[in-house]
């Protein structure tokens, strides 16, 4: 079975994407599924429902979404081969931008829009920046000129990476998209590889449930701001 | 230039010294907030004052942020320009929606204009998209797109990223914040010419020159009329657009001087394949893709008589445009505005 992560800003196109391009795979829909991690609500279920593709929601909740993801996303795999799918792929948002999904030598797709400002490629982490593919959608609204200066600063964060455009209403683009999907490699487990980028380190006492303010209730890894005079 | 030979610069040479000769340099260290260390030093020493820990945030160390910083000046230094290197582009046949092999074959040079005429939801969008991906038999409607007379390789399809065709449509708007002015010399700045100011002066007469009411460079881009945005966008595709290829959707009747547009557009060597059912723009180009049932059903010429036609287009245009002009005005119409077409002119459309 094949993994594909896909993560980006909420709302960027990323669901919009994934359907575009599973339904330019040349594999049976019933063969395709989708894992979709969020924080706290998520109707996509109801588009790939539609399509007939296979799907699961989990709920980060109160956990960091990153870090949930990296705990589900063995049993997600093994959900995969369970169902006999020869395609699957992740959907997640990134929240704090800080964090990505990707994983060495797993296919690892971007999505970001083109309405987000020109500078949002310099302003997203390690999504962007360690991203395989860096997939830009609503190109079909802004004008050609804030198309070439966004992919532009996508390139100067992130020098290797391909950069696709793809409108997700119309699907023009995703074909490309799809022969990368089709042309990636086979898993059995995820066992044994590593994040390309490790999750926030803090664990404080507000990741536990405080909610007072002030620096007597301040516990664990923490990070002052320095304000200048 | 090799990885090598940027690691032996980087580790010798001090960073004001780099941002001369490398201006895109400053970005990159201010897009790891590193934009305020020692110019004064080379970057492996002024590393050494910078705190691991922010240089951690970026998942970055002392040793790797010189070889990223390396492998990004690579990468800005490769040409992966594709104006000029297209001298042509074929679209071979497949087929249409019932099957039916659309037997055409049809090359469009470099300062050539095509039209794609045909009713909406026909397949126009599609034989775009397949031009952008450079098709190879492989797409649902079966056409093969060549290069210079060949098929690319897959390696060419996927590298082209984007940059082979440029779109200009009705819907596209302006989004970011920016005067006229910054805007165009942003987007000279991406395209690494040399001299951002002097483009973007060139850009922006030219714009005024397409557009019916002129504007100043200080104008917010996002405050400008409709035909005026058409116009810096197609003075801006003609002038810094880095894709070889233009596909141009429906430009509106308001505001911009179209015909020029087109012909800006052509003498800056760009091939241009224009979906449109204006007679003055249909008839102006070369060649009429006629698009049916999602395939291409035939491929016009453009005849003697259509061309001659034009002037007598021309002039009905005109008559139209005066009578909005009046009605811009406030004036009542009378028909004095309107002047008797002979009918020998009107037979001969
Ligand atoms: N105009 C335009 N809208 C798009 C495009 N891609 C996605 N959208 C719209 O953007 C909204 C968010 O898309 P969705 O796929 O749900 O984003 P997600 O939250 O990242 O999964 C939806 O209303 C889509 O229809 C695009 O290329 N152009
Ligand atoms: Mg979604």
């Amino acid at each position: 079975m094949k993994l594909i992560t896909v993560a980006g800003p909420p709302s960027s196109g990323k669901t919009s994407v994934i359907l575009k391009t599973i339904a330019q795979l040349k594999v049976p829909n019933d063969k395709v599924g989708v894992v979709k991690f969020d924080s706290l609500t998520s109707f996509d279920h109801l588009r790939y429902d539609e399509q007939g593709i296979a799907n699961q929601t989990g709920f980060a909740g109160k956990i960091c979404p990153d870090h949930f993801f990296v705990s589900n996303i063995e049993d997600a795999v093994q959900w995969g081969k369970r169902k006999g799918l020869s395609i699957l792929i992740t959907e997640s948002a990134g929240l704090c931008n800080r964090c990505s999904p990707h994983i060495n030598g797993i296919l690892s797709v971007c999505v970001i829009d083109n309405l987000s400002g020109v500078n949002t490629p310099r302003k997203i982490g390690p999504m962007l920046k360690y991203a395989d593919i860096i997939v830009v959608t609503k190109g079909d609204i802004v004008s050609q000129a804030e198309r070439e200066v966004f992919a532009f600063n996508i390139k100067e964060v992130n020098a290797n990476a391909q950069i696709l455009f793809i409108n997700g209403i119309t699907g023009q683009g995703a074909f490309l998209l799809a022969k990368y999907w089709q042309d990636t490699l086979d898993i059995d487990t995820l066992k044994d590889r590593k994040l390309r980028f490790t999750m926030p380190a803090a664990i404080c006492s507000y990741c536990t449930g405080e909610t007072m303010i002030g620096d007597t209730y301040q516990m664990g890894m923490l990070k002052r701001m320095e304000f200048e005079e | 230039m090799e990885l090598d030979a940027y690691f032996t610069e980087v580790s010798t040479t001090k960073i004001s010294e780099l941002l001369t000769s490398y201006p895109l340099a400053s970005d990159y260290l201010a897009n790891i907030r590193l934009g305020k260390i020692n110019h004064e030093l080379t970057l492996p020493e002024a590393l050494l004052d910078v705190d691991e820990d922010i240089l951690e945030e970026f998942g970055l160390t002392r040793d790797s942020v010189v070889l990223h910083f390396c492998a990004f000046l690579s990468a800005f230094s490769k040409n992966t320009e594709l104006n000029g290197e297209i001298s042509s582009i074929t679209i071979l046949g497949g087929r249409n929606k019932s099957g039916k092999p659309e037997q055409v074959e049809i090359t469009v040079v470099p300062g050539e204009i095509v039209s794609i005429v045909g009713p909406t939801g026909s397949g126009k969008s599609r034989l775009l998209e397949d031009i952008e991906c450079l098709a190879q038999r492989d797409t649902p409607t079966g056409r093969q797109i060549l290069l210079n007379g060949a098929a690319p390789t897959d390696e060419r399809r996927f590298a082209t990223g984007g940059k082979l065709v440029a779109q200009l449509s009705q819907n596209m708007n302006f989004v970011m914040d920016l005067t006229v002015r910054e805007f165009l010399e942003m987007h000279a700045k991406s395209r690494m010419t040399t001299d951002p100011a002097e483009t973007a002066d060139r850009c922006f007469a030219c714009a005024n020159t397409l557009a019916g009411e002129k504007f100043t460079p200080e104008t917010k881009v996002t405050q400008l009329s409709g035909g005026q945005s058409r116009a810096l966008m197609i003075a801006d595709t003609a002038l810094m657009s880095a894709s070889p290829i233009i596909l141009i959707d429906e430009i509106e009747n308001a505001g911009i001087d179209r015909r020029e547009a087109i012909k800006l557009l052509a003498n800056h060597e760009k091939i241009i394949l224009m979906s449109t059912h204006d007679p003055l723009l249909a008839l102006r180009a070369d060649k009429r893709i006629v698009i049916k049932n999602g395939g291409i059903a035939k491929i016009l010429v453009t005849t003697e008589t259509e061309r001659q036609s034009l002037d007598h287009i021309q002039q009905m245009d005109e008559i139209l445009q005066n009578l909005r002009n009046h009605l811009r005005k406030g004036d009542t119409i009378t028909m004095e505005m309107i002047p008797k077409m002979e009918d020998n002119h009107v037979g001969t459309l």
